[in-house]
């Protein structure tokens, strides 16, 4: 990872990945956005693959992918990014593709274009960020906000009989033969984001190895949105959030499939 | 095209999709994407047999959506990529189309259109005009859009197309209908001219020794979008200015001149010649670009002529345009096919009238 760098008498064990930018976050207190921009940095960081890297940024808050990872980007109409990366892929298949996207995108307009570039074994990485919620339009109902969860869209609550169920991805995808990998983590514990880590780094080592598509889900808070303070988000990733999207492997490829 | 560069080339006999595809891998074309639909599936296929020895790419899409992100993913690649497809599915891609205008992205969009609104039918219809080259899609923009009327336009169009994509950093189409797609008849294959062909200094290919790139188009920073929609606009400016191509056709000493395009203009010559024959001065002037359309040679025609004779596959939509090129608005006659084939004989039969009527 990175290498110590000795300053002074003292010696430093931790610094920022050199795929992370500098600069101040925009994102709102307690968002995890951040926190899994760091991940996705030191992963790419591991692996050397800064210079050989397209990402493709979606819709929503995760759209400002470009303003914090240093590698090249390009931006994909809502829910698309699946479709695009495989362009760029098709297009470089000697590059490393990732998309990041969020439950909106990923699990509302894009599930056909996720769908089929999972069943593909397009050879990219998905990072999925589910906070329950439309973040950037205000608060909306998502396709994975929580049964009985207030949003502007749902202000007494998501009711299965008017507005379905929230989706499990992870697993979904995970029963798709083209997909190489299916996880769900969350980082809102040290541990967690430890875990988390692992699980980026078997996504990313899929594609570096030619296995084929993988995704890693990541539980998400929306303090802005939710209406709760950072500490109480954590919380209820914790606790309502993990119950229902339970934390796990669902899929790991151990061969490569082969014509 | 001149008689040694003709001896040096191929004679064809071919359906006009297949030119199509023939153009397209002579101007280096090697990635292709699609979804099927009546009346184009020719392109795809001959696509999914010939890319893979040419060490290009072939993939069948989910959809329409998909098709074209997937073709901006390549696009921001740097890579000369196409589509083809019908009315229906040219719609599902509008989405796409316009966020490739605003991430200013190349790539050729073919449109074999059949007849409309929705469903319609698979019959030759000029009915997605409109369309094709008011934008299409939301937040104003542009296509480049070239209307074939024979199967060598068909080849030396798509060529074309990739060209002026590529040097004004835009999508390009190809809109052609069912019988310029399905039809059979010889054209020469022209070698491509690769002096044609610009560097992409824009492309994702990872940042190696340089700073981190976007291709995108969202801007809202202070006033980026304005700045951005003018920038465009110059753009679009230049083209109009530098781009628009027609063909005069028998117009020498013409009272009456037909303005149509593809498929309408390609029948409109035959009635044209019987017209000359029996003496009355018809000619035409055939719009070869939509967008941009030959603002000016409509506009002098309108003041030498006595009529203009706008011939349409639709209820009316290019002769808008043509009212905009010339106050004289009492000289434009419009005859409308929708999702029909005009004949020959209908189409003298209009101009006798017309030539009775002045004289």
């Amino acid at each position: 990872m990175n290498p110590s760098v000795k300053v002074g008498f003292s010696k430093a064990v931790y610094t920022r990945p050199r795929s992370l930018v500098d600069v101040k976050s925009h994102f709102c207190p307690g968002c995890h956005h951040g926190t899994i921009h760091k991940i996705v940095a030191e992963c790419i960081d591991r692996y050397g693959l800064r210079e050989k890297t397209i990402g493709v940024a979606c819709v929503g808050c995760s759209v400002f992918l470009y303003d914090y990872i240093d590698v090249d980007v390009v931006e994909s109409p809502h829910g698309r990014a699946p479709a695009v990366a495989t362009g760029v892929k098709r297009a470089q298949p000697d590059k490393f593709v990732f998309t990041y996207q969020g439950d909106g995108d990923l699990a509302a307009i894009g599930t056909s274009e996720i769908i089929h570039a999972a069943n593909r074994g397009e050879n990219l990485s998905v990072i999925f960020v589910n906070n329950t919620t439309y973040g950037m339009t205000g608060g909306q109902m998502a396709p994975t906000t929580m049964l009985g969860q207030k949003t502007s869209t749902t202000p007494y609550g998501r009711d299965f009989r008017n507005d379905g169920y929230p989706i499990r991805m992870a697993e979904l995808l995970a029963g798709l033969e083209g997909t190489a990998y299916s996880a769900r983590v969350a980082v809102s514990t040290p541990a967690q984001i430890r875990k988390a880590k692992v699980s980026l780094r078997k996504a990313f080592e899929m594609q570096i190895s030619g296995m084929g598509f993988s995704i890693v889900e990541f539980l998400s808070t929306c303090p802005t949105n939710w209406g709760m303070k950072p500490l109480e988000a954590q919380k209820r990733v914790l606790g309502e959030m993990t119950e229902y999207f339970p934390l796990g492997v669902f899929k790991e490829r151990k061969q490569a499939d082969v014509a | 095209m001149s008689a040694l560069a003709a001896s040096a080339s191929k004679r064809i006999l071919t359906k006009g999709n297949e030119a199509i595809c023939l153009g397209a891998v002579a101007a280096g074309c090697r990635h292709y994407y699609g979804y099927p639909i009546t009346p184009q599936n020719d392109i795809p296929e001959y696509m999914a047999a010939h890319l893979p020895a040419l060490g290009g790419t072939f993939l069948q899409a989910e959809s329409e959506v998909a098709t074209i992100n997937i073709i901006l993913g390549t696009s921001a690649s740097g890579k000369r990529v196409m589509t083809s497809s019908s009315g229906p599915g040219i719609s599902l891609m509008q989405e796409g189309l316009s966020y490739m205008a605003g991430s200013e992205l190349p790539a050729v969009v073919v449109n074999i259109s059949r007849s409309g609104p929705g469903l319609g039918g698979i019959a030759p219809s000029q009915g997605d005009y409109l369309q094709a080259v008011k934008g299409g899609g939301h937040g104003g923009y542009r296509l480049i859009v070239l209307a074939p009327h024979s199967v060598q336009e068909m080849y030396t169009l798509t060529m074309l197309a990739f060209d002026l994509a590529d040097k004004y950093r835009t999508p390009a189409m190809i809109l052609g209908d069912a019988i310029v797609g399905q039809m059979k008849e010889p054209f020469i294959a022209s070698p491509y001219d690769p002096a044609s062909t610009v560097e992409k200094p824009w492309a994702l290919t990872g940042c190696v020794g340089r700073e981190r790139r976007n291709v995108k188009s969202l801007h809202l920073k202070d006033n980026a979008i304005e700045v951005h929609n003018w920038k465009l606009h110059e753009k679009y400016e230049r083209i109009r200015k530098d781009e628009a191509r027609a063909e005069s056709y028998m117009l020498d000493g013409a009272t009456i001149a037909i303005v149509a395009f593809g498929t309408a203009a390609r029948v409109s010559k035959t009635a044209i010649q019987w017209a000359r024959k029996e003496g009355i001065a018809a000619g035409m002037l055939r719009p070869i670009t939509l967008f941009p359309f030959p603002e000016r040679e409509v506009s002098e025609l309108a003041r030498t002529v006595d009529v203009l004779l706008v011939i349409e596959m639709n209820t009316g939509q290019m002769v808008e345009d043509v009212r905009q090129c010339t106050p004289l608005h009492d000289r434009i006659v419009f005859l409308g096919k929708p999702c029909v084939i005009p004949t020959p004989e209908e189409i003298l039969e209009r101009i006798r009238l017309l030539a009775g009527r002045k004289g």
